[in-house]
């Protein structure tokens, strides 16, 4: 980063207005958004490793730097936690950072300012410092990546109060969900499945922008009646593809796609609930105190009545993300879901 | 190479007359507050207390080179100092201590002092992103990072100074070497025995300094902080004190140290040493001191009794800044509190 006095860049927004409708992927739907909102709002500033020259290494702020200036848009030092705690230190001035870090591993490095800084800042100063930070965090396995580049650390997010959490599914999610993410006052870590990055898919960034449905709201990617599948980022096309095959043997499922693990949409898991009484929740990241528990329990709470059989949780197991010719058979399967939907279907109270 | 001994007599720059009047009476009223301070944790007022006493000099001279309409100082939870000398609504300050708030009760942004922060080398990189967001939006004023000895090993202090360096912010990185981190001394603490030192690899100038000299201390971050207000980068300040009384008040000093040394400390106590040189220099005299003495106890007096009557806050502030955008879930956990809580 060139630090200059002034350089009038923050001023400029070519080509930063949400586009026409068109097919792109997750990784340019993330680059479209971020281009929405460093034109938007002056006091947003996109930093992390090599996010400004290069562009990222998933290319996510591939040209933002040339278009918006080394001011909004630079690289900083290999240190995750500075990272995080100059995003603490920029909102405490007024801006609106969104910080990047390169991978869901190399996020624990940084966990002290995330989550004893970032998260508290507001709540520690009563108002007085807001934390509207958005955390980029590419995640989720799936591309048989090395040790540390293929995590699930949603779990670990949604437990600490202050932070709310956002992981996109499809290229339209991660459009609206980064855009509605940087406008949110608090502090919002963005996990992004890697493993969707490169599928294209059409967007219509006008419409998304304009988008105004609250924070927290999840949404039926695929309606059904016989039982419901609940997940978020790369599970939810996993989910779709279960969904597929069981209809063809006519068991119809819902699909539903969580899009915020926090605050995480009750309602909406529960009106589910009670429309197909089967739930099953799948998640990669490991089984125990995975956030499929805590699915579980709020269904089980909201629409204990309506259920015909236990929620059914179809998790990693709970091993360290394994390399790569293991990671296959670490993540959930259709078959392991449709496993999960048979066994909700052939329930019997005793 | 920068001593690790306070340099003791020799070209000590002069405070100016006004400024030592100023800087005598609120090194005093931050001792007399410090005191009152233990008494209100020992009658029960405050569930614990960190002292700061031995420290005035470095906390109180530098602080009043910052300028608190422009700058921002990041402190941890020893600088009650430095909030006093940079106008902080004290009672608001050692509401932290009472255990009303954790960040205490004051406006940090208005106060341009951040909330208290336990995590040592936790507000250090703040520092540096709010110094850089300065800069960037063209702004004049400069941080200053509070950290001690014990700090000076944490990665984040290493991560921010590498920041600060290679972005050229406008911070002044202010160590209190006070060469005692709780029960760990300067010598199973900082290896090659000099935070400051490490100025050097970060590309920073690194002063040591006599942190009970007041004027000295006030020199060195005057100096730093015009370089970085004119676009000169950071500085690493270490003022060499020490830490008299106990880590905090639930601590005992004899498990690790030996008695004579803080005897010995205490004797360079920096409040009599300022007054030694205003009395040689013409700076104060008998009256000034007398007035001094009489408005220090009565102001700490009148914090003590604001922070022992400030009320405690109310259950539902539980809840009220979690978030600013509230969500449904914790609408309803502040239901529960409401209805099976606070009865």
């Amino acid at each position: 980063m060139t630090v200059t006095e002034e350089t009038g860049a923050r001023e400029e927004a070519p080509g930063g207005e949400p586009g026409a409708p068109r097919e792109m992927s997750m990784q340019q739907a993330i680059n479209a958004a971020l281009r929405t909102v460093l034109a938007e709002d002056p006091r947003t500033l996109v930093f992390g490793e090599d996010v400004g020259r290069l562009g990222g290494v998933f290319r996510v702020t591939d040209g933002l730097q040339a278009e918006f200036g080394p001011d909004r848009v630079f690289d900083t030092p290999l240190a995750e936690s500075a990272i995080a705690g100059m995003a603490v230190g920029l909102a405490m001035n007024g801006w609106r950072p969104i910080p990047e870090l390169q991978f869901d591993g190399f996020a624990y490095p940084a966990i002290d300012q995330i989550v004893n800084q970032l998260a508290r800042m507001n709540y520690r100063s009563r108002g007085a410092l807001p934390m509207p930070v958005t955390l980029r965090l590419p995640s989720f396995g799936g591309i048989q990546a090395p040790e540390h580049h293929g995590e699930s650390l949603e779990a670990l997010f949604a437990h600490v109060p202050g932070l709310k959490v956002a992981a996109p599914s499809d290229p339209a999610e991660a459009y609206r969900l980064l855009v509605q993410s940087v406008r949110c006052d608090d502090p919002v870590v963005y996990l992004e499945p890697k493993a969707r990055y490169w599928e294209r898919r059409p967007v219509d960034p006008r419409a998304a922008a304009a988008d105004d449905t609250p924070v927290g709201r999840s949404r039926v990617v695929r309606p059904g009646r016989h039982a419901t599948l609940v997940a978020w980022g790369a599970m939810v096309h996993r989910c779709l593809q279960a969904a597929e095959l069981a209809a063809e043997d006519g068991v119809e499922l819902e699909v539903l796609d969580l899009r915020w693990l926090k605050p995480i949409d009750a309602e909406g898991l529960a009106a589910s609930a009670a429309r197909t009484r089967r739930v099953v929740v799948v998640h990669e990241a490991p089984l125990t105190a995975g956030l499929g528990a805590e699915v579980s329990a709020l269904v089980t709470e909201r629409a204990f009545g309506e259920l015909a059989a236990p929620v059914e949780r179809v998790a990693g197991f709970d091993v360290p993300y394994p390399a790569g010719p293991l990671e296959p058979q670490y993540l959930p399967t259709a078959d392991r879901i449709l496993f999960a939907v048979q066994r909700t279907l052939e329930y019997r109270r005793r | 190479m920068p001593t690790t001994e306070p340099s003791g007599a020799g070209a000590r720059p002069a405070l100016d007359p006004e400024l030592a009047r100023r800087c005598y009476l609120d090194m005093l009223t931050a001792r007399r507050i410090d005191e009152e301070a233990v008494a209100l944790q020992r009658q029960g007022v405050f569930p614990a207390y960190v002292s700061l006493r031995g420290q005035e000099a470095a906390q109180v001279a530098g602080a009043l080179a910052i300028d608190a309409e422009r700058d921002f100082a990041f402190p941890t939870y020893r600088e009650m100092g430095v909030a006093l000398a940079l106008g902080v609504d004290m009672p608001g300050y050692m509401a932290s201590h009472r255990a009303l708030w954790h960040g205490g009760l004051y406006d940090p942004a208005a106060s341009r002092f951040a909330p208290i922060n336990a995590v040592v080398g936790g507000p250090v990189p703040h520092a540096v992103g709010w110094a850089v967001g300065e800069r960037l939006r063209g702004g004049p004023g400069c941080a200053v990072a509070y950290f001690g000895d014990g700090a000076s090993s944490e990665g984040d202090v290493h991560e921010a100074m590498n920041f600060a360096g290679v972005y050229r912010a406008p911070v002044v990185f202010f160590c209190q070497n006070n060469r005692w981190a709780l029960s760990v001394p300067n010598e199973r603490q900082v290896a090659g025995g000099s935070v400051a030192a490490r100025a050097a690899g970060y590309g920073m100038p690194g002063t040591a300094v006599d942190g009970n000299d007041a004027a000295e201390v006030h020199a060195a971050m005057a100096e730093a902080l015009e370089r970085a207000r004119s676009g000169g980068g950071p500085s690493l300040i270490e003022a060499l004190t020490y830490r008299v009384e106990p880590h905090s008040t639930s601590d005992d000093p004899t498990r690790y140290r030996d008695l004579a040394e803080e005897h010995a400390w205490r004797e360079r106590d920096p409040i009599p040493a300022l007054r030694a040189r205003m009395e040689a220099d013409g700076s104060g005299d008998g009256a000034f001191f007398a007035e001094a003495e009489k408005r220090a106890a009565e102001r700490a007096e009148a914090v003590r009794d604001a922070v022992a009557a400030a009320p405690e806050p109310d259950g539902s502030e539980l809840f009220t800044h979690v978030f600013r955008e509230p969500t449904e879930e914790l609408a309803r956990q502040r239901r529960v509190w409401r209805e099976e809580v606070e009865l």
